[in-house]
């Protein structure tokens, strides 16, 4: 490996963002333009990279390895394999569809588009580090341009929103630190080599308690019930190209980070853990799609939808942890909807957030009892947003329902009970959306509303590739599973099914 | 060879839709004939494929490896054998006339393209949902069809009747695909596969038996409730009657509807396996034949007539397979499908004449629509099962089989026959004959255009001679054709003829001497049996039990887990924000002066810890690198603790 794609990939939007502070704010189409260029090459490198990526192979690939603290073993150390790739190419394509749905940005643009590239290198960094001490760095580097973004340019209860969603947060990341650390000390190798650590074996017991705080740690940012609170505030306060990154790639950080961390290196307590897990997630999947039933707000409505569907990787990875040998078809099958269900979760909500972003800039209301008839006033717009809406509620044919297809499938012999309550879920879930529909869609329309565009170019630009890829992986899904499956196999294996 | 070309019968109506979506506008009438072209098309490759296996081709099938992960790989494919190929030819046929027959009811209409572009849609979801050779890809074609349904129904989107029915009707058949959901991961996991042939091998060989497979069989079959709207779920399809007329002929009488009875059919190799299960489909079957019809006699409106009829035809399918009917049950579902395509089309003429769909508006119009009431009338006859139109002999066979299956079964889809006649007589009496009781639409009626009534009588030719390859006339044909197992003619039982024909003769009497003669006064009838005529017109109350029950406890529970949600598990992370901040204010670290009450305490938390982080923003690096150093400690700490 001559060239650091990786390193290329995370610090490409930093050096944009470098570059932005340098450029008088009054130059605000030089800003926009900085950043859509800088996302664009980080995510053509993402799509090099997806030509270059070796199928089949379970270990990591494009390694880059450094010296860094030497004396503490801290090492720059980056490396990617199927799972991370799906994520760096969710990135990839959310990052420059959020900078063009930036675009209506006017107040201090200088510093919202310097920190929408910070925050653009910690998301790739957190899912390409493979050493604890880059990953914190990454992980706490999302963590800050996320609350300038909600706090300055944020709705107006936008301090409130963002206070909660940085303490929950810090909160959470401070508690995986700890967890972290403790891994560190415990193995005695020196090291914050990722998957050096995972090789370790840990006491049972012990890792049961580090797994705890490495659980709240994640958990936050998932987010798991009870600590997802931040989540609707924070989505209901945020502009909308940071609610598509919020939905569509932070949330994945807390499910990776299970991925990558929790289960692998502590395998035996993932197995004690499974059964909370599943329980968690299967509130997730049921409580999330009730009370996103009542919502009046259409953000807020969208946002729960996400809760909703993060109970799906939950209950997809319980399954897994708590395969053992005798389960591993049922492991495998879980495992691989889980972690479709990250990328295809990032699809649907991430156009849905743009959705509901396009109507509130025309009608300045999320209100579902305001709006009526939009099939009539925007009918391109409302075309897609019911796209999207069946897209999240899981149509066959569209990703979403391979991944729920898959988790269920899986984790039905071991969470029999658990998966029959999970489909109430799917009929919940229908019905808040259909519900939105015909009163948001269907309808007589509003004459306040009547005289107003529909989604223009820049709108129609952001949302078309959603709607392609949507499709793409309802249709063919072996494009990701090929591309995830070594790993996950490996996973599964970690955690006790052969 | 034409069998390896079968996907395109499927894929051409997805093409045209397309087409016509992106393109339509462009063209003189929406582009409707893009709909109609790739349709036809689709019509003459499905009678080829039909006719090579009538000419004893053998059947094809298509498979590949859609997923693979890591030893466990998912098959994907399309099949085609003589049930699929029946499917093809009634799906493609009956598009093709209703297209034809919306350009002129249609005609107009605001979103005409989206119509076509709709329809051609659900031609292509529905060919899926028939060529699938797995319940995977049969699921995938079953929901898009339920989607097409679905913007069908709201295609007049502006008023409340489609908005809410749309939206009952998707819901309520999810709940029954739910079940299916269910039941194909038990199939799969038990027998490994999909595929339909591959499961019906695991059932012969025993993975999956006893109550399991009962279990699996009868969850599929909820599949089939839902969608066939059979009881419990039968409430969705007479609401379902607020789309345009085309749509409910195409998709709620003679194709989507069928799709739970085809579904049946389809994995009837896993309800073999299983005679309790084959029960519960006969007894759904009959419960629903008899409610609907029921609820029909007392219909006001002509479609609801149709409606509640289509459910109780569809309970007699479900009859037809649950009681052993493999034949009768398939051929039924093709003989209704053109009778019934052909009298909800009648009826659409009729409304696009008058403008009403209530029969107390209509009469008379025999005079002044002689084509649509006399195709209506052919219509009535098969659905009344006269002979020698076609739904005598596919009522006869389920009726024969049911008479060897169980008295009670069979005694009340006789009743449903009679039934059937009479309420049938009734609407064609109140709709075509006696004097015009809306004197104004009587006046402005006139017959339909000819691309609407040429549908009507290619229908009704149809109703007339689909019967012939299912009778003994044409030697059982069709049930050489299509058969489960063993083919085996089953003897006629004069009597269980006579009785069908008895039935319907009876109906078409007592619905005559109530209808077309003085000699009954309805009002008193009516007053005489109150309490059942109130039964009946609030059709069994369903839709009030289902509001007060399913739908108004997801409401209540709705709003308690919103309720929940906003004070209580937000409340304790605000409770402990506020708490966070008071200890804070009693150190004296914070400056709050705009304090006052619970509510003002999360805005204690926001400024006060808001400030703090302001501080924090002057330097977060060096904050950040104290952060770390705390944590390193406690770590240690904790390390020290329990890691010994």
């Amino acid at each position: 490996m001559s060239l650091p794609i990786l390193t290329l990939i995370v610090f490409v939007p930093l050096l944009g963002s470098l570059l932005i502070m340098f450029v008088p704010r009054e130059k605000d189409k030089a800003i926009k333009q900085i950043a859509l260029v800088a996302t664009l090459v980080s995510a053509a490198l993402v799509a090099y990279l997806w030509t270059q990526f070796r199928y089949g192979v379970a270990g990591m690939q494009f390694t880059e390895r450094a010296s860094w603290i030497p004396s503490l073993g801290v090492q720059y150390l980056m490396g990617i394999d199927g799972i991370s790739l799906s994520l760096l190419i969710l990135t990839g394509l959310l990052t420059v569809l959020a900078a063009l749905a930036s675009w209506n940005i006017n107040h201090r643009s200088k510093e919202y588009f310097a920190l929408f590239l910070l925050l653009t290198t910690g998301m790739y960094g957190v899912f390409v580090a493979l050493d604890y001490v880059l990953f914190y760095v990454f992980w706490e580097l999302v963590l800050v341009p996320m609350f300038f973004l909600i706090g300055i340019w944020g709705g107006p209860r936008r301090e409130y929103a963002a206070m909660k969603f940085f303490i929950y947060t810090l909160t959470g990341s401070v508690l995986m630190l700890v967890g972290i650390l403790a891994i560190y000390f415990q193995s005695g190798l020196g090291t914050f080599d990722m998957l050096a650590l995972a090789q370790h074996h840990y006491p049972v017991t012990w890792q049961w308690w580090i797994f705890l705080l490495l659980f709240l740690g994640f958990a936050v940012k998932v987010p798991v019930f009870p600590f997802h609170t931040w989540l609707p505030d924070a989505h209901v306060e945020a502009p909308t190209a940071i609610s598509v990154l919020l939905a569509g790639v932070l949330l994945k950080m807390g499910t990776y980070a299970f991925f990558r961390i929790a289960l692998p290196t502590l395998p035996d307590a993932a197995r004690a853990w499974a059964p909370i897990f599943a329980v968690l997630g299967l509130i997730n999947i049921v409580y999330g799609a009730l009370v996103a039933m009542a919502q009046q707000d259409l953000k807020k409505m969208v946002a729960y939808s996400s809760i909703n569907h993060m109970g799906y990787v939950m209950l997809g990875l319980a399954a897994a942890m708590a395969a053992g040998p005798g389960n591993a078809l049922a492991a495998k099958l879980a495992i691989t909807g889980a972690a479709y269900q990250m990328f295809a979760h990032g699809l649907s909500s991430g156009m849905l957030f743009l959705m509901v972003g396009v109507v509130y800039d025309r009608t300045h209301t999320r209100d579902m009892n305001k709006l009526s008839g939009l099939y009539l006033t925007f009918p391109v717009w409302a075309t897609f947003m019911a796209f999207g809406a069946f897209a999240s509620l899981g149509l066959p044919g569209l990703s979403g329902f391979v991944a729920e297809f898959f988790v269920l499938l899986g984790a039905f012999p071991i969470f029999k009970v658990f998966v029959i309550l999970a489909t109430a879920g799917l009929v919940f879930t229908a019905a808040f959306y259909l519900m939105m529909m015909r009163r948001v869609l269907m309808g007589q329309k509003k004459p306040e509303y009547d005289k107003m565009p529909d989604a223009n170019p820049r709108e129609l630009t952001t949302l078309v590739p959603l709607t392609i890829m949507i499709i793409i992986f309802g249709v063919a899904p072996s494009i990701l599973v090929n591309m995830m499956n070594p790993a996950l196999v490996q996973l599964v294996a970690k955690l006790g099914g052969m | 060879m034409m069998l390896p070309y079968a996907w395109l019968i499927a894929a051409l109506p997805l093409l045209a839709s397309l087409a016509v979506m992106f393109f339509g506008r462009r063209f003189k009438n929406g582009g409707d004939f893009i709909g109609i072209a790739a349709i036809a098309v689709s019509f003459v490759l499905s009678l080829l494929v039909f006719g090579q296996l009538a000419g004893g081709a053998e059947p094809y099938r298509f498979t590949f490896t859609w997923l693979n992960l890591g030893g466990v790989q998912v098959q994907n494919g399309i099949a085609v054998d003589n049930l699929t190929a029946i499917m093809l030819v009634v799906v493609t046929l009956v598009s093709m006339l209703v297209q034809i027959y919306s350009r002129g009811y249609m005609h107009g209409d605001v979103r005409y393209t989206r119509y076509y572009a709709t329809l051609s849609f659900f031609t292509f979801s529905m060919l899926t949902l028939v060529l699938a050779d797995n319940l995977l890809l049969l699921y995938i074609g079953w929901e898009l069809v339920g989607l097409s349904s679905y913007l069908l129904i709201g295609h007049w989107f502006e008023n409340p009747g489609p908005r809410y029915a749309s939206m009952k009707a998707f819901i309520t058949t999810r709940i029954g695909d739910v079940g299916l959901f269910i039941g194909i991961i038990i199939l799969y996991l038990t027998t490994g596969a999909f595929g339909f042939p591959e499961v019906a091998a695991g059932v012969a060989a025993g993975k999956i038996s006893g109550t399991l497979l009962t279990i699996a069989a009868i969850l599929v079959f909820s599949g089939a409730v839902g969608k066939s709207a059979q009881f419990p779920l039968h409430v969705w399809l007479p609401d379902a009657m607020e789309g345009p007329t085309p749509v409910s002929a195409l998709i709620h009488a003679a194709t989507m509807v069928a799709a739970g009875v085809y579904l049946v059919a389809r994995s009837y190799g896993i309800f073999a396996g299983s005679p309790t299960a084959l029960g519960v489909v006969a007894w759904i079957g009959t419960i629903t034949a008899v409610i609907a019809a029921l609820i029909a006699t007392l219909a006001s409106d002509l479609k609801k007539v149709l409606a509640y009829s289509t459910i109780s035809q569809l309970g007699y399918m479900m009859v037809g397979l649950g009681v052993g009917g493999y034949t009768a049950g398939v051929f039924h579902l093709t003989t209704h499908a053109f009778f019934k395509a052909l009298l909800f089309l009648g009826s659409g003429s009729v409304i696009h004449a008058l403008h009403t769909q209530e029969m107390h508006e209509m009469g008379g119009l025999v005079k002044k629509m002689p084509v649509t009431a006399w195709t209506f009338i052919i219509g009535t006859a098969a659905l009344a099962g006269i002979p020698p139109f076609a739904g005598f002999w596919s009522k006869d066979e389920i009726l024969l089989s049911a008479y060897h299956y169980n008295p009670i079964i069979f005694g009340l889809t006789v009743f449903v026959a009679f039934l059937t006649a009479y309420y049938m007589t009734r609407a064609v009496i109140l709709t075509f004959f006696g004097k015009p009781r809306d004197h104004h639409k009587y006046e402005h009626a006139h017959e339909s255009p000819a691309n609407m009534t040429g549908p009507l009588v290619v229908l009704a030719i149809l109703a007339v001679v689909a019967g012939f390859p299912g009778s003994p006339l044409m030697g059982n044909w069709f049930g050489k054709f299509i058969h489960f197992g063993e083919f085996e003619a089953e003897a006629a039982v004069p009597s269980v003829m006579a009785m069908a024909i008895g039935a319907a003769l009876l109906g078409i009497l007592v619905g005559y001497v109530i209808y077309g003669t003085r000699l009954v006064d309805r009002r008193k009838a009516i007053a005489a049996t109150k309490p059942v005529y109130t039964f009946l017109k609030h059709k069994m109350y369903f839709d009030e039990l289902y509001a007060y029950t399913v739908i108004g406890g997801t409401q209540v529970l709705a709003t308690i887990a919103g309720w929940v949600d906003k004070n209580v598990v937000d409340g304790i992370v605000n409770a402990v924000g506020w708490l966070g901040a008071q200890i804070g204010n009693i150190s004296g670290w914070f400056d709050l002066t705009a304090v006052d009450g619970a509510v003002n305490g999360v805005a204690a938390v926001v400024s006060g810890a808001g400030r703090r982080l302001r501080k924090w923003q002057t330097g977060y690096v060096q904050s950040y690198a104290l952060t770390f150093f705390a944590t390193v400690i406690i770590g240690v700490i904790i390390y020290e603790l329990i890691g010994g």
